[in-house]
C-alpha cells in the first residue's frame, strides 16, 4: 500500500505531461494507451518476461554460489586472498557493459550470455559482502574456540559462516536488483527473446506504448524479486537469532 | 583429574614499551588465585598468556604447570562477555566445545550442569531471551562442560549488577571446586571474597597480598573479608 500513493502521483504527472505537452503517442504514449498495449500484448510480454526471469534467476543462483564460494576461499586461505582480490576488483573496474558484445560473440544469442552478464554484475557485491562478514567474527568467539582446541574448519562452519549470514544477506539483496540489469544489457546486445529484446524491437518500430508496457513489467519483476530475496534473507537471519 | 598449580615468569612489551618486567606469578593448585588491578596494567595479558591466546604483546619467559605437563588442552576460558552464539539454544551453547571439536555434547551432562546452574527451564531458549545473569550462568555451564583442571576467568562478573554478581560468585565457587582457578578482576571485594591467594598488579609490577583469615568463599559481610577489601582498595589507590 505504501507504494500506491507515489505510483498514483507518478501516473497523474505522466498524464499531465501528455496533455499539456500535446505529446504524440510515438514519443510519449498516455498511461491508458500503455495499459491497453499491456493488455492486448499480454501473451507476448509474458513470454518474453519468462525468458528474462529465467536468465535472471539462473544468474542470481550461479552468481550467489560463485560469490559465496569465492568469499569462503578468501577467508580460509591467505594465498587465495592475494590471488583473487585483485581479480575481484578488476571485475568492478571493467564496465560489464563493455563486455556484453564479446560475451555474446563467445556464448551466442541464447540464454547463457545473459546469465553470464548477470553473474558478472552480482559476483562482486556478493563475494565482498560475505567476505567482510567472514572476517568480522567477534574476536571473543574466536578466543573461545581457540581454548576449546577447535579445528579451523569447524570454527569456519560453526562460527564464522553463521555469524556472516547477515552480511551475505545484504549482498544478496543488492544482487537481486543488479541481476536484471545484467540480463537486459545482454538482451540489448544480442538476443531473439526477452524483455530487453522486446523493448528494443518495439522502440525500432515506433511502438512506444509496447516498449513502456515491457518496461513496467520489468520494473515490477525486479521489485518482486527484491522483495522475495529480502523476505528469504530476513527469515534466515531471524532464524539465526 | 588433578589440578596443577601454575607459574608465569618473565617480561612483556607492547612494541618497545614494557608492560611488565621480571614478573613472577604463581597460582595455587585446586584453589582460587585472584589478580587484582586497574585497567591497562597487563592483567588480561597475563591470563591470556596462560590460556595460550594472542596478547598483542611480546613475551619472554615461561608459562608452566607445576606438574611439568604441558598446559595445552587442560584449560577452560570464560570472559567478561558471555560470548554465547545467538543462533544456538542454551543447551547447545553449553555443549559448544564438543560441537566445535566435531563430536556431540553429552546431553545428560549438559542437562545436569544446566540444572545446577538453575537453568533447566531455559535449556531450549535462545540467549537473546535470557537476562544478563542467566547468560553468564550459561557461559559458566559451558566452561564446566569442558571439564578442564585449570579454569581462567577474565573479569567474568564485572558486567553484572551487585546482587547478581554476588550470586554468580557463590555459584561459580561451588561449581569450580577442586579446579585451579585464576580470576582477573578490578573489584577488591570480589578478590577478598574468593581468593585463596591474591595478587595486586599495578604499574610497579605484581605483589602478593595477605588474604582474609576465613577460608574462601567468604560471606559478603565477613569482617576479615571487608577489612582486606578496604586494604586492597587503599593500596590500589596508593599505587596509581
Amino acid at each position: 500500500m505504501r507504494y500506491a500513493l507515489p505510483a498514483l502521483a507518478l501516473l497523474a504527472l505522466w498524464q499531465a505531461v501528455v496533455w499539456i505537452g500535446q505529446m504524440p503517442a510515438f514519443i510519449l504514449p498516455s498511461p491508458l494507451r500503455v495499459a491497453t498495449a499491456l493488455w492486448s500484448n499480454a501473451g507476448l510480454i509474458l513470454h518474453h518476461a519468462g525468458v528474462t526471469l529465467a536468465e535472471v534467476l539462473a544468474g542470481l543462483a550461479l552468481g550467489a554460489v560463485l560469490g559465496a564460494a569465492t568469499a569462503l576461499a578468501m577467508a580460509v586461505s591467505p594465498l587465495a586472498r592475494s590471488l583473487i582480490r585483485p581479480a575481484l576488483v578488476l571485475t568492478q573496474a571493467l564496465p560489464v557493459f563493455a563486455l556484453a558484445p564479446i560475451l555474446t560473440l563467445w556464448l551466442g544469442y541464447g540464454l547463457w550470455s545473459k546469465v553470464l552478464m548477470a553473474v558478472l554484475i552480482i559476483y562482486f557485491p556478493v563475494a565482498s559482502a560475505f567476505f567482510d562478514g567472514l572476517m568480522r567474527t567477534p574476536p571473543g568467539w574466536l578466543d573461545l574456540a581457540r581454548v576449546m582446541d577447535a579445528p579451523k574448519r569447524r570454527v569456519l562452519w560453526h562460527m564464522r559462516v553463521p555469524a556472516a549470514v547477515p552480511s551475505l544477506a545484504s549482498g544478496l539483496r543488492l544482487a537481486a536488483v543488479y541481476a536484471p540489469i545484467g540480463a537486459i544489457i545482454g538482451e540489448w546486445v544480442g538476443a531473439s527473446q526477452g524483455l530487453g529484446y522486446l523493448m528494443l524491437l518495439a522502440n525500432g518500430r515506433a511502438k512506444i506504448d509496447l516498449m513502456f508496457a515491457a518496461l513496467i513489467v520489468l520494473a515490477a519483476m525486479t521489485l518482486l524479486l527484491h522483495r522475495a530475496v529480502g523476505w528469504a534473507c530476513d527469515r534466515t537471519v531471524a532464524r539465526m537469532g | 583429574m588433578t589440578a596443577p598449580g601454575l607459574r608465569v615468569a618473565g617480561s612483556a612489551w607492547l612494541g618497545e614499551v614494557p608492560l611488565f618486567e621480571g614478573l613472577d606469578f604463581r597460582a595455587e593448585a585446586a584453589g582460587w588465585t585472584c589478580i587484582l588491578g586497574p585497567s591497562g596494567v597487563g592483567k588480561s595479558t597475563l591470563i591470556r598468556l596462560i590460556a595460550g591466546l594472542d596478547t598483542g604483546a611480546r613475551f619472554e619467559g615461561e608459562v608452566a604447570a607445576t606438574d611439568g605437563a604441558p598446559l595445552g588442552g587442560r584449560v577452560a576460558w570464560m570472559a567478561q562477555q558471555d560470548e554465547l552464539l545467538p543462533w544456538l539454544s542454551v543447551a547447545q551453547n553449553a555443549g559448544l566445545g564438543a560441537r566445535l571439536r566435531g563430536g556431540r555434547a553429552d546431553s545428560a551432562a549438559v542437562a545436569a550442569l544446566l540444572a545446577r546452574a538453575g537453568l533447566s527451564a531455559q535449556s531450549a531458549r535462545r540467549p537473546a531471551q535470557l537476562s544478563g545473569g542467566q547468560r553468564q550462568r550459561v557461559a559458566l555451564a559451558r566452561t564446566l562442560m569442558e571439564d578442564r583442571p585449570v579454569v581462567l576467568l577474565d573479569e567474568p562478573f564485572s558486567a553484572l549488577d551487585a546482587k547478581t554478581r554476588a550470586e554468580m560468585q557463590d555459584l561459580a565457587f561451588e561449581m569450580l571446586a577442586g579446579r585451579t582457578v585464576v580470576l582477573v578482576t578490578h573489584d577488591p571485594g570480589e578478590a577478598a571474597r574468593l581468593g585463596s591467594r591474591i595478587w595486586l598488579m599495578g604499574p610497579g609490577g605484581l605483589g602478593e597480598v595477605e588474604v582474609p583469615a576465613a577460608p574462601a568463599i567468604r560471606s559478603v559481610d565477613d569482617p576479615g573479608c571487608l577489612k582486606v577489601q578496604g586494604e586492597l582498595l587503599r593500596r590500589m589507590r596508593a599505587a596509581a
